[in-house]
């Protein structure tokens, strides 16, 4: 739990695709207002949520906006926590080389042991 | 204990509108308090007034604009997904009130438990 008076820790687990449905989107609308509350957040990534951070996402043919850039940009907002599951990258073939941020990949029980230490964990 | 409570999906589609409305139910039956409830997502579909399920159906908006009744129960919608979904004030069910994404991340921080019902 965080030690710091009114500042929790809040993690934010990602475990869909970015598109197909608005669950990802609206998550990164949450992260950016909860880093606006000085609050401790980290971001992590599971299951086909790894596919939020993949490289060259175009998304033209969907006629849907592309908010990849937006994980980008988090750094400015001093989000700078972003895990990623092991397992779930390599069962989608993916390394980290394939994501567009710089990331710590962990395996399921490292980030499993890290939700515990959590005060408000969000799942979209 | 102070519960907060977050509604992710909409109504009829989901059952986690059912078990999120239960739970408060259960929660203020045993004595604890709801902080607050905060619709999101397809959730804020939960505050239309121009729902009209069939007669022998529960009415799902009808019971949380009770809860905030008798209860007085905060209901929070989510300003940004209320408007993509056409959610405005006015048709929005009596109990429900239009906020920003703050008022989720202050039931964090205020409640000793968030509970997200959805997918």
């Amino acid at each position: 739990m965080s030690d710091e008076p009114g500042i929790k820790k809040f993690m934010f687990v990602n475990r869909k695709a970015p598109y197909g449905t608005v669950y990802a989107l609206e998550a990164l609308e949450v992260v950016l207002i909860t880093a606006a509350f000085d609050q401790d957040v980290s971001l992590a990534f599971l299951d086909d949520g790894v596919f939020q951070l993949r490289k060259g996402q175009q998304t033209k043919g969907i006629e849907t906006k592309n908010f990849s850039p937006t994980y980008r940009a988090l750094e400015g907002y001093d989000i700078e926590k972003l895990y990623v599951e092991k397992e779930a990258l390599a069962a989608r073939g993916l390394t980290e080389d394939d994501l567009l941020v710089d990331v710590t990949v962990l395996d399921r029980k490292a980030l499993g042991a890290l939700m515990d230490e959590q005060d408000v964990i969000l799942s979209f | 204990m102070k519960f907060g409570i977050l509604v992710n999906e909409g109504p009829y589609q989901h059952q986690a509108s059912d078990t999120a409305y239960l739970f408060c139910k259960a929660v203020l039956a045993q004595g604890h308090e709801i902080f607050r409830v905060f619709f999101y997502h397809d959730g804020v579909n939960n505050a239309s007034r121009l729902t009209e399920p069939p007669q022998d159906d529960r009415n799902i908006v009808a019971r949380w604009s009770k809860l905030a009744e008798e209860h007085g129960v905060d209901l929070v919608v989510c300003v940004a997904a209320a408007l993509r979904r056409g959610i405005k004030d006015e048709n929005l069910a009596p109990g429900f009130r239009i906020s920003g994404l703050g008022q989720l991340v202050e039931a964090g921080i205020q409640a000793d438990r968030l509970v997200t019902f959805g997918d």
